[in-house]
């Protein structure tokens, strides 16, 4: 875990999101009848030079949020702040030049490669674009890409599908980084690969925002990868930012009662502390973001909630939790956040830490 | 699903209004002679074709014409409901005509469906089955061979030898089943389903196959398998159903192009359908009967669309409108 | 000694290929007895899945050289025909996949896909056969079983797919459940209830679980003995703690070190050099060599054996007993 120096003004800043998909219904002309609440208010900062991990399961709308952060999708309502400049509504040549700073690395390596082109080209097309570098040097820089992610240069003329996963995934981060842009959001960049190769392009991201100066927004289903790279970390429940927490205290003294299933169900290389480590399973699943539950989102499968007086069950039932502080650095929204005998139990699994 | 079906038949309505206008802004953008001169047949006097003119109403500009012939079409006319009017060539009503033609063209189109659906499915299944064999080479070569004889190469050779030659089978002409009883009206069919199947056949054959063959990868057939089914349950039951389950919207579709009309076919083994009366009416300048076919044979494939796309919604669960 | 439910003797499973012959299983020997958690634990390429396909009988012998042995209950499923072999898929041997999505009919009722395995090995009524579905679903807790075993998999989520499969897999009370990445699609939380459900039907019938994944966490909080393969073969085997507090060959260390883990507190992970082999050109003697930080001379010639270290733990490495122990306490365990 880092700790990185927070100055000046963010990088990013995303103030009250909201991104709803409407369903629309109707003969000829067609009427909004719901719609599917995938980001429902979300404010986040990201200062130049960190890494902010975004952690949530299917459906939480953390994707949607990195989309519409990069101007992918239109903000149904809220501001993005990029580098001090308003973007939310952006558009034309204003908008192709602030792409040039934010660049997105993409899950499945698979996928989002064309296959019909080689890597020279894929990894050249943003320079070509921008025009960012003369023509007659861009197969220059383009090897000194992939120099600087770990391939061979003379592998310019391949094709996707002669590099293995792990080779995919370096061939994404040279195109991210051929613009040499300010901020890097990297959707789920590892979850497809081994375990190995996970580390590889784990410690691949960490070098290079190190050389480069980047800022990263990293967002994982997995809160043991995010660990490791990020100097912050918010969890995401349909919707909404349920937790954040600097450096390792989301780890330590997790407040929400979701953050401690999530820390709960993430499995432990280590025979004794499993046996021990509290185990908390959620019921049911996530419920729809078409229509989110009244009060507080995760009320119906809140453990916490179940071992509390009816009249404090209420609460939950009505009445939405505001993210309040929790500690330097620490924000959480909940009536009734986890006390400490849960957070111990949690503790005990994780050896390295302070608890 | 209502809604949904509700808006599409609106679109289908407003689809066959363009395709009849097209037809019309074509006729009349063509150079050609003026009908009233061809309707008027010998002995032409300048009041004679006024009459027809008016009889036929075309002193009128195209695009009042196009409008007569949809109100004459939705209401009626003098010769009963739907008003198709006149044929230009014949001068007999062509609601008459238009219902005795598809008769015909009906049967040849069913029956070579049946033949080929019969025939290019159980080689395409075979073939799935035992890919990369002798067998399934050969099969999918000669559908290939049979995809390259067009019908009008096919219709003369096959005449030309089971009649001509061999004289097992009668040459061309329609008989009907009722006058003539069924050996004669069936045997005259044979040679036209045939020929006419022998192309799709082929096409169905290749595509069942791959089809097929991609449903067998799929990740529930190692389900099926590890539940411990019976081979023959596993590829009826679980590959025969999600594979063909495409075809069937080809299928409709064809079948409704078919509908509109076998013109080469027809005209090659002289079957009074709606395609022989197209190649008539081009030639002959027959506006009346030219929209009318169009209308009809745009009837078909747009209803043949909505059918299939509903029908498929009830084969695909996934499958969702609205 | 009890006779082992399952025991498996030097199977070779190759493939020819246009490109040369694929080697996915190079030699696998194990056993597994009655009820008993097994872990496999592999990379993509380890031969993890493949070996277990084989023992279901699921690779097309047509397209796939089998040799070995693969004994069920002291029978040889290799040499057992296919009529054979039926007969014991889903009664004896049930396996579960990686993607519920895909591995379910898209077009039949989930009730319905699981009433049919029950009646192609038992003479039921179809009404008889359904309740039983019905009382499976129950039994996984996917609510209002009755509703749900009359809708179609497009409407169930992820994990109640998977506990759909699951499900399926135990309606005929098999002695052997085989899960082959059951997880690995799925969110964290979704995957916490998932092995729990597993760790408790296994206990409710009495079922023995070969768990193949990638997720060594997986493994230890879950498995009673656990096997780590690479290029087709048993690099290590043992127990829990053999594997965790006692690894005692380099591919094991590299997975551990690799791990991201909320324990320790490193910004660098320790990644293991290179990548996987090609199963068509294995490198000659030891198949990890190529990546091994500890590899000498002998490693590329000769081909380890997996020896046996202690009760059931044994590893494949060439390395000396006591290298490998003073290696362990100075780099493996010590936490940074």
């Amino acid at each position: 875990m880092r700790e990185k120096h927070r100055s000046g003004e963010p990088l990013l800043r995303l103030q009250g999101i909201v991104k709803h998909f409407p369903i629309t219904q109707g003969i000829v002309f067609q009427k909004k009848v719901g719609a599917v609440h995938a980001v429902d208010g979300v404010d986040l900062e990201i200062y130049p030079g960190e890494t902010v991990g975004l952690v949530g399961e299917t459906g939480c709308g953390k994707s949607t949020l990195a989309r519409v952060a990069m101007r992918l999708h239109d903000a149904t309502d809220g501001t993005i702040l990029f580098d001090g400049r308003d973007i939310t509504r952006m558009k034309g040549e204003n908008l192709r030049a602030v792409r040039r700073d934010m660049q997105m690395i993409f899950l499945d390596p698979y996928a989002s490669l064309n296959p019909r082109k080689t890597v020279g080209t894929i990894v050249g097309a943003p320079l070509r674009l921008h025009k960012t570098v003369p023509k007659n040097q861009v197969k220059a820089e383009v090897q000194n890409l992939m120099e600087l992610v770990g391939l061979n240069p003379e592998h310019y003329n391949r094709y996707p599908h002669e590099f293995s996963g792990g080779q995919r995934q370096r061939i994404g981060v040279a195109r991210a980084l051929s613009l040499r842009p300010k901020l890097i959001v990297c959707d789920e960049p590892v979850s497809a690969l081994d375990v190995s190769i996970q580390a590889q392009i784990l410690n691949l991201l960490n070098d290079l925002q190190d050389e480069f100066n980047l800022t990263y927004l990293f967002i994982a289903h997995d809160l043991s990868v995010v660990k490791h790279i990020s100097d912050r970390v918010a969890v995401m429940y349909l919707g909404k930012i349920v937790e954040a927490a600097d450096g390792t205290a989301l780890y330590t003294q997790p407040k929400h009662p979701y953050t401690g299933a999530l820390l709960s169900a993430v499995p432990i290389a280590d025979p004794n502390l499993a046996k021990t480590k509290k185990r908390i399973i959620l019921e049911g699943d996530v419920p729809s973001p078409i229509s989110p539950p009244s009060g507080c989102r995760f009320h119906p499968r809140c453990y916490q909630m179940r071992s509390l007086d009816p009249e404090k069950q209420e609460r939950c039932q009505t009445d939405e939790p505001e993210l309040v502080p929790h500690g330097p650095g620490h924000i959480a929204a909940c009536h009734w956040p986890l006390d400490a005998s849960i957070i111990d139990a949690l503790a005990e699994t994780d050896p390295g830490s302070s608890g | 699903m209502l809604r949904y079906i509700i808006r599409r038949v609106l679109w289908a309505i407003l689809v066959l209004l363009i395709v009849v206008l097209i037809t019309y802004m074509i006729f009349f953008l063509l150079p050609s002679g003026d009908p009233a001169v061809r309707l008027a047949g010998k002995n032409q006097t300048p009041q004679l074709l006024e009459q027809i003119r008016q009889q036929f109403g075309l002193n009128h500009p195209w695009y009042i014409q196009y409008l007569l012939f949809l109100k004459h079409a939705v209401l009626g006319d003098q010769y009963g409901w739907p008003g198709l009017g006149l044929s230009f060539i014949s001068k007999v009503p062509l609601k008459g005509i238009i219902f005795s033609r598809i008769a015909v063209t009906a049967q040849l189109a069913i029956g070579a469906a049946i033949v080929w659906l019969l025939v290019g499915i159980s080689v395409g299944i075979l073939s799935a089955l035992r890919p990369h064999t002798v067998g399934d080479r050969t099969a999918m070569g000669l559908a290939v061979l049979a995809i390259s004889m067009p019908v009008f190469f096919l219709g003369p050779l096959a005449l030309y030898i089971f009649w001509f030659k061999l004289g097992w089978l009668p040459g061309t002409g329609y008989y009907a089943l009722g006058q003539y009883g069924f050996g004669t009206w069936f045997s005259h069919w044979i040679l036209p389903w045939v020929v006419l199947a022998v192309l799709y056949a082929a096409f169905y054959a290749r595509l069942s196959r791959s089809n097929l063959m991609e449903t067998m990868s799929e990740d529930y057939i190692r389900t099926a398998r590890a539940k411990g089914l019976t081979e023959k349950r596993v590829v009826l039951k679980h590959g025969l159903r999600a594979g063909l389950t495409p075809i069937v919207t080809v299928f409709g579709l064809d079948l409704a192009a078919l509908l509109g009309g076998a013109i080469i076919t027809e005209s090659i083994f002289n079957l009074p359908g709606i395609g022989q009366l197209t190649v008539q009416a081009v030639g002959g300048q027959d506006l009346n009967t030219i929209a009318v076919i169009t209308l009809v044979a745009a009837t078909f494939v747009v209803f043949a669309n909505l059918v299939v796309d509903i029908l498929y919604a009830f084969l695909d669960p996934r499958v969702r409108f609205d | 000694m009890p006779e082992p439910l399952l025991e498996v003797k030097d199977l070779r499973v190759q493939f020819p290929t246009d490109d040369g012959v694929v080697k996915a299983v190079d030699g696998l020997s194990f056993t597994m007895a009655a009820g008993e958690t097994l872990g496999i634990v592999g990379e993509s390429g380890s031969g993890k899945s493949v070996s277990f396909l084989t023992v279901m009988g699921l690779i097309n012998k047509k397209s796939a050289i089998i040799e070995g042995e693969v004994l069920f209950q002291g029978q040889d499923l290799v040499q057992m025909s296919n009529d054979e072999l039926r007969e014991i898929r889903g009664p004896k041997i049930a396996m579960i996949f990686q993607d519920p999505m895909t591995s379910l009919h898209p077009f039949y009722k989930v009730g319905d896909q699981i009433s049919e395995m029950i009646l192609a090995h038992e003479d039921i009524s179809k009404k008889e056969a359904f309740n039983r579905s019905v009382e499976m679903l129950k039994r996984v807790n996917i609510p209002q079983p009755e509703e749900r075993a009359k809708q179609f998999p497009h409407e169930f989520s992820g994990g109640m797919r998977q506990r759909a499969m699951i499900a399926m897999a135990l309606s005929l009370n098999p002695d052997l459940l085989i899960a082959d990445e059951p997880t690995t699609a799925l969110d964290v939380t979704v995957q916490a209830q998932i092995l729990d459900l597993i760790d408790r039907l296994q206990s409710e019938f009495n079922t023995a679980v070969a768990l193949i994944t990638h997720d060594l966490g997986v493994v230890a909080e879950h498995c009673d003995h656990i096997q780590v393969m690479y290029a087709g073969k048993i690099v290590e085997e043992g127990t829990a703690d053999d594997i965790y507090y006692r690894p005692m060959m380099p591919y094991t260390w590299g997975l551990l070190r690799s791990l991201p883990r909320l324990g320790h507190d490193t910004d660098r992970l320790t990644p293991i050099a290179g990548a996987p082999p090609s199963l068509i050109f294995l490198p000659d003697g030891c198949s990890f060599s190529p990546r091994c930080p500890y590899v000498f001379d002998e490693c590329r010639v000769i081909e380890p054996d997996l020896l046996p270290i202690d009760g059931h733990h044994a590893a494949r490495c060439l390395l000396s007993l006591e290298d490998r122990e003073r290696i362990v306490a100075q780099e493996i365990l010590a936490t940074p």
